[in-house]
C-alpha cells in the first residue's frame, strides 16, 4: 500500500471575497481500521493563518511540531507575525531539507496577510513544490474527487456564508468516494476580523 | 499476536494486556506483564516487537523519573505523551527504530484520566478507548456499542470481560489471560487477572440415531 494513503485524508482550501475558507476529514485510521474520529490535521500558525497537512499520521504531527517551532523563531527574530507567501517558503525549505526521505505529507496552506488582509492560499508536495493558485487548493488521498467537486461549486468572490456552503460539500461528497477519508470533518472560515470553525455533520462510514 | 485494551472511565483509566510471552508459534511465559509504571500516575502498557518493547520502555520511564528528580513534580500525561511520540518519532528514521505500539494511561489533577494511543510510527491520538493487535479488529465494535462517558470502575471491568470473553470466541490465538491494572488519583492498582468467562457444556443429548428414515 501506498505511504501516503496509509492513514487516508481529505484537505482542502479556498478563496472567497476578503476570506479563505480551510477544510480537512477528521479520520484517523490504519489502513481499513477507523482508530479515531477526532483527529487534528489543521493547525494554527497565526491568528489568520492555517496550514493543513495530509499524509502519513506521524509526520503531520512532527512537520506540525518543528513548523511551530520555526514560526516561533522568525516570529521572535523579526517581531512580526509571518506573512502566508513567507510561510509557504519557510515549509518549503522543512520539507526540501528532507530531500532524499522525505516527511510523507503534503501541506495546504490559507490565510489572509497580515497588513493587506489580501486572501492567500497555496500547496505543496511531499518535497517542497510550491504552487499558488488564485481559486482553491486540495490535498489527500481522494485529491481527484475533490478537484471535480471544488471546480463545480467555487466561483470567484464568494462571500463567507457562499463560500462556507461550497467548501462543505465539496469535502464532504468527494471524502464520501473515498474509503479511506471522511468520518467527520471541520472548517474553519478566516475573515479580517475573526475566524469561524465549524465541525460538519458528516457519513459516518 | 498481542492485545493491549485500554479504557477511560470517569476519573480513571483501565488498562489491560494478554499476559503470553510468545516467539514464533511457542507461548513462552503465560504471566508476562506487558505494562510498565512510568510514575506514580503514568501507566504505560508496550506490544511490538521483543526486545523493543522492554528497552523502549524503560528509556521512556527512566526518562519520566529523571525529570521528577530535575524539577521536584511529575510531567503530565499529555506532556509525558507527547514527550513519548517525539522519541519514537525521532527514531523511526534512525537506523535503530523502535517497533513498539503503546497505550498509555495517566492521572492528573489538571486534565482528570487520560488515555493516548500511539502506534510505531509515532502517530498519536486520545482515545476515550483504544486497542492494539489483531484483538482490535473484534475489540473495537464491542467497544462502540457498549461504551459510554463517565463509566465506573465496576462498569469498565464488565465492559473488558465483554471483550476478553470476545478475544477468546474468535481470535484464533489462545489468549486465556489478561494483566489488568487501574491508574487513578491515588495511583496504579493491581487488579485480579481477567479470564474469558468459562461456558457450561451444553448438554449432549444421548447417542444420535443414523438411521435413514
Amino acid at each position: 500500500m501506498s505511504i501516503m494513503a496509509y492513514n487516508g485524508a481529505a484537505i482542502m482550501a479556498m478563496k472567497g471575497k476578503n476570506c479563505v475558507a480551510i477544510a480537512a476529514d477528521t479520520r484517523f485510521g490504519i489502513q481499513a481500521q477507523t482508530v479515531s474520529t477526532k483527529f487534528q490535521k489543521i493547525f494554527e500558525l497565526g491568528p489568520r493563518l492555517y496550514i493543513g497537512l495530509a499524509g502519513l499520521a506521524t509526520d503531520v504531527q512532527t512537520v506540525s511540531e518543528r513548523l511551530k517551532f520555526r514560526v516561533n523563531l522568525y516570529e521572535l527574530r523579526e517581531n512580526r507575525r509571518v506573512k502566508p507567501k513567507t510561510l509557504l517558503s519557510v515549509v518549503s525549505n522543512l520539507l526540501y531539507e528532507r530531500r532524499f526521505g522525505p516527511y510523507f505529507v503534503e501541506p495546504v496552506i490559507a490565510g489572509l496577510d497580515d497588513v493587506t488582509s489580501e486572501p492567500f492560499v497555496a500547496s505543496l508536495d511531499l518535497i517542497g513544490c510550491p504552487m499558488v493558485t488564485e481559486d482553491f487548493v486540495v490535498s489527500g488521498t481522494c485529491s481527484e474527487q475533490m478537484y471535480g467537486m471544488c471546480e463545480s461549486v467555487w466561483s470567484p468572490d464568494l462571500d463567507p456564508d457562499q463560500l462556507f456552503e461550497a467548501i462543505s460539500q465539496a469535502l464532504l461528497n468527494a471524502a464520501d468516494r473515498d474509503a479511506v477519508s471522511g468520518w467527520g470533518a471541520v472548517v474553519h472560515i478566516i475573515e479580517k476580523d475573526k475566524v469561524t470553525t465549524r465541525t460538519l455533520k458528516a457519513r459516518m462510514d | 499476536m498481542e492485545c493491549l485494551i485500554g479504557i477511560r472511565g470517569k476519573d480513571f483509566v483501565l488498562m489491560a494486556g494478554d499476559s503470553v510471552a510468545g516467539r514464533s508459534v511457542v507461548a513462552m511465559k503465560k504471566d508476562h506483564d506487558k505494562m510498565y509504571q512510568l510514575s506514580n500516575r503514568l501507566l504505560m502498557a508496550a506490544c511490538g516487537e521483543g526486545g523493543d518493547t522492554v528497552q523502549f520502555a524503560e528509556y521512556i520511564a527512566k526518562n519520566i523519573q529523571l525529570y521528577r528528580m530535575r524539577n521536584g513534580y511529575d510531567l503530565s500525561t499529555k506532556a509525558a505523551a507527547s514527550f513519548t511520540r517525539r522519541n519514537l518519532a525521532d527514531y523511526l528514521r534512525s537506523s535503530t527504530p523502535y517497533f513498539v505500539n503503546l497505550l498509555i494511561g495517566g492521572y492528573d489533577d489538571s486534565d482528570g484520566a487520560d488515555l493516548y494511543y500511539m502506534d510505531y510510527l509515532g502517530s498519536m491520538v486520545k482515545l476515550p478507548f483504544g486497542v492494539h493487535g489483531y484483538g482490535s479488529f473484534f475489540v473495537l465494535s464491542v467497544m462502540d456499542r457498549y461504551y459510554k462517558e463517565d463509566m465506573t470502575r465496576d462498569e469498565a471491568l464488565v465492559l473488558l470481560q465483554r471483550c476478553i470473553d470476545e478475544i477468546h470466541e474468535r481470535f484464533i490465538i489462545n489468549l486465556n489471560s489478561f494483566k489488568v491494572k487501574i491508574v487513578d488519583k491515588e495511583g496504579i492498582h493491581v487488579m485480579k487477572d481477567l479470564r474469558p468467562t468459562t461456558k457450561q457444556p451444553e448438554e449432549t443429548p444421548g447417542t444420535q440415531s443414523m438411521d435413514i428414515v
